[in-house]
């Protein structure tokens, strides 16, 4: 797919200035509330058009399959393919910069009013919705997934693992990673 | 600059978890809760949850929550060191990997390996937000909260500003009426 199309331009050949990354990745970090993924893709595919769905699919599971922020990781490696190094530090930069002063911004606001009992109720609230948030995320992407029973046996031995008996998460990545990875192949050739 | 204790502290603990997490930031808040709040003491469980809040309610990468860890730490110091520690190992990896990416993405292998880590990254979510819960909640009320705020994420595709938004008037008038 996509053999003739030079992948370091846009969907319509055009080239992917430094300025359009900034932009394009400023515009991603200011509106993704809640985290970036859902905007991501809508402006890098629908409204910038910077590559293909399929394209977009894959870097963002490059992104997810490599240690550390997905959409950091991604960010790291559309910067490089549109404007090499530089790219990946202009795009990271744009995502970073104006999200990071707005919470600084709401941190100290916050603080200058923590004393108030109000303001310290209505932050109790806010902070049992955040880790709700957490938990609808994780829900709805398993809802989403429509998991083969082998892997829904792994999302749950996840669960158990770091919910109910508390284990460090390195060794239960390191471990059931590799696992689940084997079973996936496993079962793959069962299958064929 | 890096004399310091804290900042010290700061970017090895975050630069370990960078290169060993999968699936972002939300999969690793029970470790992030663990560094800054049982293994340093940096925060106590209700100020971590207080945080985790801010940093839900400002745009961005979920990421950014270690951010916030860094900035209570050691101010803008503790910040940038916090931030960079997170980006940086990590980074470098996804550079590499990047340039090979045409011929990865063509492997079965590869393809087989990425269907592998949706549960994995799944399952260490929801303990994300069960345990992080346990950390901020207490009561009824707190629970309540909880399941409507993964009830509004789960099941619509609002904003989750506004499960944070109503999370925090349920919190206020319960804290008028003296429920809290």
């Amino acid at each position: 797919m996509d053999k003739e199309r030079d992948s370091s331009k846009s969907l319509d050949g055009r080239p992917i200035t430094l300025g359009e990354l900034f932009l394009g990745f400023a515009q991603m970090g200011l509106y993704g509330f809640g985290g970036v993924a859902t905007i991501a893709r809508h402006i890098i595919v629908e409204k910038r058009r910077w590559m293909s769905e399929y394209e977009y699919a894959s870097v963002l599971g490059m992104g997810q399959i490599l240690p550390g922020g997905n959409i950091i990781n991604m960010t790291i490696i559309l910067g490089d393919r549109f404007q090499g190094p530089l790219g990946s530090i202009v795009a990271l930069s744009g995502l970073m910069i104006m999200p990071t002063i707005i919470l600084l911004a709401l941190t100290t606001i916050y603080d200058a009013f923590a004393a108030n009992p109000d303001v310290r109720a209505a932050t109790v609230g806010a902070g049992a919705a955040a880790a709700g948030l957490i938990i609808g995320l994780g829900l709805k992407m398993g809802m989403n997934l429509k998991l083969r029973p082998i892997h829904l046996a792994f999302a749950v031995a996840t669960f158990i693992c770091m919910a109910v008996l508390r284990l460090p998460f390195i060794g239960v990545v390191l471990v059931l990673t590799p696992l689940c990875i084997a079973a996936t192949f496993w079962s793959r050739r069962n299958v064929r | 600059m890096f004399g310091d204790g804290p900042i010290v502290k700061l970017a090895l603990a975050f630069g370990a978890l960078s290169l060993v997490s999968v699936g972002g930031a939300p999969a690793m808040m029970p470790e992030i809760h663990r560094l800054a709040v049982v293994v340093n003491g940096w925060h106590t469980n209700a100020e971590f949850a207080r945080d985790m809040a801010l940093a839900q309610s400002a745009p961005g990468p979920n990421f950014m929550m270690i951010s916030l860890v860094g900035w209570r730490v050691a101010g803008f110091p503790g910040l940038l060191a916090a931030t960079l520690a997170a980006i940086i190992p990590s980074s470098i990896i996804a550079f590499i990997v990047g340039r090979l990416y045409t011929r990865f993405s063509q492997k079965d292998w590869f393809n087989v390996a990425r269907s592998a880590l949706p549960p994995i990254v799944l399952g260490l979510i929801v303990a994300s937000g069960v345990v992080t819960a346990r950390a901020a909640v207490s009561g009824v009320l707190g629970f309540g909260i909880v399941i409507m705020s993964a009830a509004i994420v789960a099941l619509t595709s609002r904003n989750p500003l506004v499960a944070i938004g109503a999370g925090a008037l349920i919190g206020l008038v319960a804290g008028r009426l003296g429920f809290l």
